[in-house]
This record gives structure tokens, C-alpha cells and sequence, in this order.
């Protein structure tokens, strides 16, 4: 197949599995993002992809042929890494030609390409300039032009954002995407922030303790999570055990809130997700209906987000704040559609930690 | 109401202050260096020129003009230069090793390859001679074995002995001084330049060697000037053949009484010295960028594949066998009989003995002035001990003036001040001692100070350029933080600089501590015969003839050895132990 090809790959630290067994596609042009938490074996991923890290077992291929033995530098892959990657002795016009140089390009080439690179990522007439001395947001534009200069035929990113205010990080993650997009250069960025990994990426790849846990279009990925995990790094933490039964020659799901229709080939013991997004504070504007009190209510800006108390669970919802918002202690109904509220995920939560629920940010 | 004023006051009085701590930092550095550095030399080179009638440049033309001091300082900066070149060639591997990688033993091989430098030359030459030497173990084994009557390999008396020697002693030089500061530099800045399409030859040659410049200057420099002044090696393991400025002074002084003579080589010894230093401080000025420190264990990894393995194996067999097999073989000596005790008849009974080691409580001689061996101990970790507390307390607001006061006039002055007493024959400051400081307005003949004071200033540079650079690379967000929390300059010093520093300020007491331990040159001249250090000690017995001398120099410098060992190891544990630092 064209592109990389990532095939078993195992790494091991000492006794612990950085990486259990990975396996994945990206084709030429695409742009994945690897998501997962700290110690998910993401940045080994990329080492790994990046022949920095020899893996265990496992191979690494490119357009069809093993990369195994073959240099990082050999590779013709760019990496931008988080901080601290610039050459501190050499300049920006320097920094940006130096892989250049290293590809062998003549000195009345190497001109141009980078006068080109800095224009194109927004630092035209910044060449001499000490890069002790950028501010963040040139720093991160430097790394990127002098990443995209050799052409990598794929850049990997490890969190080159991590460390910047969210209005430069969200302008960044942009203007990173058009450029990626207008070189059509394939690129897998690393990431734990959703925002970025949605904004960013035409397919996700959801890693948890060395292994991939979903893989799909940032829609997809919120809308069906396919595991536990998934739905609640993703946000989503209206999680209740659930029992999938037919009745009258239906399918329905047995909760403890209710039991509602859904299409389901699976039998017996599920997770049933009850998305946030998906309540009707008018009470007629769905087929089904919840009834509950108010326990928590807070503002979030364009959205409010509401705890309710249903059946004995806690359930957050989020209404857009130009609905008028009910206050805490109001008893409220409900009304949503089965099938735009409601998913069905694999096991039950082995233990409902509504702590533990990670929220977005 | 007093708080407006206090608002008001502030700002105006730090604007005041700005110029004055440096002032104040300097001012004990620079009053120990006038009295205790200038105002000796001072005193020789007026005693010395006196006696020239034919005006002030007319000694130094006249010895240059002449065709043997021509011959001795083209010897002296050739062998230098071979001899730095040989000691980088085999310490940047090592100092890569000990920098990117992180394995068992580690401490230990690091403390183990740092001990030859605190050698005394006294004891290297010695320790060379029990493995090389006309009756070493390799030459009394050879001819044994090959029933020869000639000692088969000629070492002592020739150029590779001392290149040996001065490879010997500074190969710890690069090791700790370049290694150090790699094994905080970023790898992600090296993998960087891989992923940009350098191999790790180019990486190396155009990101991690210009990024180790000042490391790798520095090294180079301080191993230049200690093979540029070399007195014992090229002395005892040259042999009359190799002679250099320093010899040919001590020879001058000590053999000849041509004090004129020596002063005007010293003279030009500092000349030069003097010169490498201002090309040092300029180019490090230079070559300094403002680099990220990261903590080791982000930049360490283990041997895991097998070319890393073969890498590790090399490096260490070489260096254990170039660093340690020569202290071997000395230690050996000490605890074996293998000649005649004098006056002694007959067949040598020859087997481990620890006669050696008994003999040093005993005072044979019962004379006034001899002390037991093992008292020399006491009074050399006595002596060490002040001077570390004198190097420290002079050491540490000099490099805070450097680290924190970088735009200051004073400091551009000091820098290259620092450097000079490295570069300074100790043979020379000995003398200049005994001239200088024994009639007023500075009588100290009696005192004991005099020792700590001539160590504490072979040490200043060390302590200072240990110091300085970890002092620099604290970021100035961190003091600024301090400042707005209230801290005043003094309570940043103490709350942040101080305990971020403290692994810099151990390494400066470790140097300052051996350095005084193995100091001879100096000692030899200025120690009253009933307070002899350690070295001079074993100089006494080693210049006697016999066998049980011979022994009882080569216990006393295992002792040494030990005492230097056991301090190294404990300050690498105590590295170890404290994590969080740089």
C-alpha cells in the first residue's frame, strides 16, 4: 500500500508495554491524530515511526517496503517537537536551511526554499534574527517551516503546541492545518487536548495504555465512542449499566431511568451512553421524555450545563444559553429522540466512578 | 501611609544598588587576590629585577635571544598541545558515555576516573614506575618470563611518558567538564537534527559540538595550561632529557640561585598563560548561548542495543585501563616486598607484607622536626578543610557577581584575573610565599594560614568555574519570581540560587578539597617541617634510599589515594541521592 504502514509494533520498557501491539494505515495526504492521555505511548509511537526508538517486534513500513534499519535520517520524515528543538547557535534563515543543507541542496537553492517557508508560515524578513529571541508564537512557526522545509514525506508532530494560551494555540492549530492541507503533506500529530485532534485531523486514533482503542473521523469518534474509554476521554460521561432485551418484537434497553428503543444485534449486559447534547428542555419536542430535579446549574458561555437527578443517577446535559436555564431545585422534563440521545457501548462499567469522569475543556 | 512610601522608596533604592553589589560581592576576592596573589609576585619579580641595571625589557630580550630558553618554550607549548589533544581524544568519548547513558556502576566508574586527577605528580610518577618502570611489574615480569636480563621496554625518560602522564591526569578534566554539561543538553535537539536528514556524524559536527564549544573550550583550556605548567610529570618521568618553562625555573631557583633568570621565565610563562586566558574569555563570551538545561533523566538512557553495549565496553575497558591499572599497580606495591632492605644480607625474601603500613606510626628518626607519617594525614585533611570553607566563601559571591551581574565592568576585569593563578608556576607562588609573606607588612612565616592560602588560591579557579556556569544557567524568570514574592537579593541567593546550585558548589568543594590534598609544588616550599601535608611526606621518603622508604611512600600514597576515593564516591552518592537538581 502507498503511505505507512504501522504493523504490530511492540515496545516494551522494561517490564512495561509502551506499545501492545499497533497496527494502523495513513495514507499519502492524510493528517492523523494520535489522542490519548500522558503514558499512552503515543510520543513512543511516533519515536518509534520515527526510528529514534527500535521497537520490539513489529514493523514499519513506507509505500510498501520495511523500514527497519534504516537511519531516522534516512527516513525522510520531519518531526516538530514541543519545545527546547530549535539550534540555539544558528539563526532563523539557518535553523530553517539546515535540513536542506543536509539534503544536499546547492547554496543559490537553499535561498528561495527557505525565503518561501518563512513567507508561508508568516516570518518573511525574520532570516537573521537570534531564535533565543522569537516570541512563542514565531518560535512555533519557525519549527514549522523549518520542519516542512526538506519536504518530509511524513511530519510527525509531538504536541508542538503544548505549552501555549488558548487563543494562540487555537489560531495556530488552524493556520497549521491550512498549510498542511495546501502542501497536502501527510502528518500524524500527537496530541491529549480533544480540540486540537478534532480541529486538526481527518481521522483519529485514540491510544490508552499502549493500545488503539478507536480509530475514525473526529465526528465518528464523538458520535459512536467505541469503548468506555473513549466515551469518557472524549467527554461524554452520562455512562449507566444497561440490558438489552427484545420486547413485543422490539429491541429496547433495560436502565435504570427507562427502557427506550434502539438498534441494537447485541444481546445482554451493555453501557448505555445518554449523550449531553441531546435534551429538549420543551417537553414536546422529542418522543420520549425524562423527568428530574435540577442539582446543579452552571454557565459555560455559549452553553449551560446541567446536572439533573434522574432515577437516583446524576446526568449532565448542555443547552444552549439562549434557552433560559432552570434553576437548581426545579424539578424539570425532559424530551429527546432515542436514537439521536442514546448509544450502546460493549461492557458495563466495571465501576461507575462519577469522579472520574473527565469533562470537556 | 507608609506603605505609599515604601512603594515609592524601593524601586529608586534598587536603582542605587544595581551597581553597588557587584562591588560588594568582589570585594573579598579581590582584596585575598591583591594580598595573597599580586603583592607575592610582585615581590619576587621587584627582588629578581632589582639585580638588572640595563633597564626593564633588557632580561627578557636577553633570554630570548637565547637559543636553549627559545628551545624550552617551543618544547613546552608542543608537548602541551599533543599532550591536550591526546587527553580529548580519549576523555569525549568518555564524557559522551558518562552524558547519554545511564547504567549500572555508573557513580562508581565516575568517582573511580576522577581519582588520578587529585594524584600528587609524586604519585603518579611512582605509580607509572611500578607498572613501567625499569623494576615495575610489567618489565620484572617480561624478563622472567623471557629470562632477560634487561629490563625490554624503555618508558621512563621518554616523550610517551609524559604524554601518558598528562593524558592520565586530564583525561578527568574532559570527562567531568564536558560531561556534565552534555548530559543536560537537550536530545531533542539532536534528534531534531536527525529528523532534518543528518546522520550522527553530521548532528554531531553542526548541532552537539557547537553546543558543547564553551564545555569542550573550557576543557581544552584548562588541560592546555596544566600541561602548558607541568612541573612533576615532565621532572620525574622526562627525565634530564625534556625540559619546560617550569622545570627549567625550578632549576634555575632551586639549583642554580639564578633568580633573575626564573623570575623572567615566569614572567613569560604568565605572559603566555595570560594570553590564553583573554582568547578563553573571549571566546567563551563568544560561544555562550543561553541553552535549555534539562535534568539527566530526560537525557539519559539506558544500553540497550548492542552497538551502545560494544560502545560502553570499549570506552570503559580503555579508561579503566589507562586510569586505574597504573594506581593498581601501586597499590600492589605497597603490600608486596620485592627488593633488599638496606644494609640487609642474602636472599630477598620476597612476599605480602604489611611492614609498609606499620611503619607510618612509627618515628624512627625521633628527631624534632619528623612527625609520624600518619600525623601528615591529619594535618593535610586539616589544611583541605580550610581551604574548601576559604574557597567556597571567596568562590561563591565571586560567581554570583559573574553569574548574575554579567554587564558589570568589574566582572570583565575579574574574569580573566580568576584564571591567573592556574597558569602561575607553583614553584614561583612557593617562592614568592617565602619572600613576600615572612617580614612585614605581612609576616605569616609562623602561621599556619599559609597553606590553605596558597591552596585556596591553586583552587579559586576551579571553584569559580564550576560555580559560575550553573549559577548562569538558572533562568532569570526564576529570580524574578523570587523578587515579586518579596525575596530581597540576599534571600534570592539563599532561597534559590544556593539550593539549585548545590551539586555545582559540591563539585567546587570536591576540587577544592583535592586539589589542596595533592598539592605539592607550593607545599613543598612554603609547609614547616613539622606540619609536612601528605605529598610532602611521601616526597621525603621517596627521595630516601632502601626498600622500606620506597614502601612506605607507596602506603602513604595509597592512603591518599583512599581518603580521595572514598570522598569522591560519597559526594556521587550524595548526586545521586538528590533528585530534582540539575
Amino acid at each position: 500500500m502507498n503511505g505507512l504502514e504501522i504493523v504490530n509494533i511492540i515496545k516494551k520498557f522494561g517490564r512495561v508495554y509502551a506499545l501492545d501491539g499497533i497496527s494502523l494505515e495513513i495514507p499519502p495526504g492524510e493528517i492523523i491524530a494520535l489522542l490519548g492521555p500522558s503514558g499512552s505511548g503515543k510520543s513512543t509511537l511516533l519515536y518509534v515511526i520515527a526510528g529514534l526508538e527500535i521497537p520490539d517486534s513489529g514493523d514499519i513500513r513506507w509505500d510498501g517496503s520495511s523500514l527497519a534499519g534504516v537511519a531516522p535520517h534516512l527516513r525522510n520524515f520531519g518531526m516538530m517537537f514541543q519545545d527546547f528543538a530549535l539550534f540555539p547557535h544558528m539563526d532563523v534563515f539557518d535553523n530553517v536551511a539546515f535540513g536542506l543543507r543536509m539534503a544536499g541542496m546547492e547554496r543559490d537553492e537553499i535561498r528561495p526554499r527557505v525565503t518561501e517557508m518563512l513567507e508561508l508560515v508568516g516570518l518573511a524578513g525574520f532570516d537573521g534574527r537570534d531564535v533565543n529571541t522569537l516570541s512563542v508564537g514565531a518560535l512555533q512557526r519557525e519549527k514549522k517551516a523549518r520542519s516542512l522545509a526538506p519536504h518530509p514525506r511524513l511530519l510527525m508532530l509531538d504536541e508542538p503546541l503544548g505549552s501555549l494560551d488558548r487563543n494562540l494555540r487555537e489560531r495556530l492549530i488552524l493556520e497549521l492545518r491550512d498549510i498542511l492541507k495546501r502542501m497536502q503533506q501527510t502528518a500524524i500529530y500527537v496530541t491529549h487536548d480533544l480540540e486540537e485532534a478534532f480541529t486538526l485531523a481527518d481521522k483519529v486514533v485514540v491510544l490508552n495504555a499502549g493500545k488503539i482503542e478507536q480509530v475514525g473521523q473526529p465526528q465518528e469518534i464523538y458520535n459512536q465512542p467505541a469503548s468506555l474509554f473513549v466515551a469518557r476521554f472524549v467527554g461524554l460521561g452520562n455512562l449507566l449499566p444497561g440490558r438489552v432485551i427484545k420486547m413485543n418484537g422490539k429491541t429496547v434497553v433495560d436502565t435504570t431511568i427507562g427502557q427506550f428503543p434502539v438498534q441494537s444485534s447485541q444481546d445482554g449486559e451493555v453501557t448505555v451512553l445518554i449523550r449531553p447534547d441531546s435534551m429538549n428542555l420543551d417537553a414536546n419536542h422529542g418522543s420520549y421524555t425524562l423527568e428530574g430535579y435540577v442539582v446543579d446549574s452552571t454557565f459555560r458561555g455559549s452553553t449551560c450545563r446541567v446536572v439533573v437527578e434522574v432515577g437516583g443517577e446524576n446526568l449532565t446535559f448542555d443547552f444552549l444559553s439562549s434557552v433560559e436555564a432552570p434553576g437548581k431545585g426545579e424539578k424539570i422534563r425532559l424530551s429527546f429522540n432515542p436514537d439521536e440521545a442514546i448509544r450502546l457501548i460493549g461492557k458495563p462499567p466495571a465501576s461507575p466512578d462519577p469522579k472520574k469522569h473527565p469533562t470537556l475543556s | 501611609m507608609t506603605n505609599h512610601t515604601r512603594t515609592i522608596r524601593k524601586p529608586l533604592a534598587r536603582r542605587g544598588r544595581v551597581n553597588l553589589i557587584p562591588v560588594l560581592l568582589w570585594t573579598a576576592p579581590a582584596v585575598f587576590l591583591a594580598l595573597f596573589y599580586f603583592y607575592p609576585l610582585i615581590s619576587i619579580f621587584q627582588t629578581s629585577l632589582a639585580r638588572s641595571e640595563t633597564g626593564l625589557l633588557a632580561p627578557f630580550l636577553t633570554a630570548l635571544s637565547s637559543e636553549s630558553v627559545r628551545r624550552v618554550t617551543w618544547f613546552t607549548f608542543w608537548q602541551a598541545a599533543l599532550s591536550t589533544g591526546l587527553t580529548l581524544l580519549f576523555g569525549m568519548p568518555g564524557a559522551y558515555l558518562m552524558a547519554r547513558y545511564d547504567f549500572r556502576g555508573k557513580p562508581f566508574l565516575q568517582a573511580l576516573f576522577a581519582i588520578p586527577f587529585v594524584m600528587p605528580t609524586l604519585v603518579v610518577a611512582a605509580a607509572f614506575n611500578a607498572l613501567l618502570g625499569p623494576r615495575g611489574w610489567v618489565n620484572l615480569g617480561l624478563m622472567a618470563l623471557l629470562n632477560l636480563d634487561q629490563p625490554p621496554v624503555q618508558f621512563t625518560n621518554t616523550l610517551a611518558a609524559i604524554l601518558i602522564a598528562h593524558v592520565f591526569y586530564n583525561t578527568t578534566i574532559v570527562l567531568r567538564l564536558v560531561g556534565e554539561f552534555w548530559s543536560h543538553l537537550d536530545p531533542r535537539i539532536e534528534q531534531a537534527s536527525q529528523m532534518l536528514g543528518a546522520s550522527r556524524w553530521q548532528t554531531f559536527r553542526q548541532v552537539t559540538l557547537p553546543l558543547l564549544a564553551p564545555a569542550v573550550a573550557a576543557a581544552t583550556l584548562l588541560v592546555f595550561i596544566f600541561d602548558f605548567t607541568s612541573f612533576g610529570v615532565i621532572l620525574i618521568l622526562g627525565g634530564p632529557r625534556f625540559a619546560t618553562l617550569e622545570v627549567e625555573i625550578y632549576f634555575q631557583t632551586i639549583s642554580l640561585f639564578n633568580l633573575p633568570l626564573a623570575a623572567t621565565l615566569s614572567m613569560i610563562q604568565l605572559a603566555f598563560t595570560l594570553v590564553l586566558t583573554i582568547v578563553y574569555t573571549r571566546l567563551s563570551a563568544r560561544l555562550s548561548r543561553p541553552i535549555s538545561l534539562r535534568p539527566q533523566k530526560y537525557t539519559q538512557r539506558k544500553l540497550t542495543t548492542w552497538r551502545s553495549r560494544l560502545f560502553a565496553g570499549v570506552v570503559i575497558t580503555v579508561l579503566l585501563v589507562l586510569l586505574t591499572v597504573p594506581l593498581a599497580a601501586l597499590a600492589a606495591r605497597s603490600f608486596v616486598r620485592l627488593e633488599a632492605e638496606r644494609g640487609q644480607q642474602g636472599e630477598v625474601q620476597r612476599g605480602l607484607t604489611l611492614d609498609f603500613y606499620r611503619e607510618l606510626s612509627i618515628n624512627r628518626r625521633l628527631s624534632l622536626f619528623f612527625v609520624t607519617p600518619i600525623t601528615s594525614i591529619g594535618i593535610s585533611l586539616g589544611y583541605a578543610a580550610a581551604t574548601v570553607a576559604l574557597a567556597l566563601a571567596l568562590g561563591i559571591p565571586a560567581s554570583v557577581s559573574l553569574a548574575r551581574y554579567s554587564g558589570s565592568f568589574l566582572n570583565r576585569i575579574f574574569d580573566p584575573l580568576l584564571m591567573l593563578p592556574l597558569g602561575t608556576s607553583a614553584v614561583t607562588l612557593g617562592l614568592s610565599y617565602i619572600i613576600a609573606l615572612d617580614e612585614p607588612p605581612l609576616n605569616l612565616r609562623a602561621s599556619p594560614v599559609l597553606i590553605p592560602l596558597a591552596h585556596t588560591l591553586v583552587a579559586f579557579p576551579f571553584v569559580v568555574r564550576s560555580l559560575a556556569p550553573a549559577l548562569r544557567s538558572i533562568r532569570p524568570r526564576l529570580h524574578q519570581s523570587a523578587a515579586v514574592m518579596g525575596a530581597n537579593p540576599r534571600q534570592v541567593l539563599q532561597h534559590i540560587d544556593l539550593p539549585i546550585a548545590g551539586r555545582a558548589i559540591l563539585v567546587a568543594a570536591t576540587f577544592a578539597f583535592t586539589i589542596s590534598l595533592g598539592e605539592f609544588g607550593a607545599t613543598s616550599l612554603i609547609a614547616r617541617p613539622e606540619y609536612p601535608t601528605v605529598p610532602v611526606a611521601i616526597y621525603r621518603f621517596i627521595s630516601q634510599p632502601g626498600a622500606l622508604n620506597y614502601g612506605q611512600a607507596m602506603a602513604l600514597s595509597t592512603i591518599l589515594m583512599a581518603i580521595c576515593a572514598a570522598g569522591m564516591l560519597a559526594i556521587e552518592r550524595f548526586r545521586i541521592a538528590g533528585a530534582g537538581e540539575f
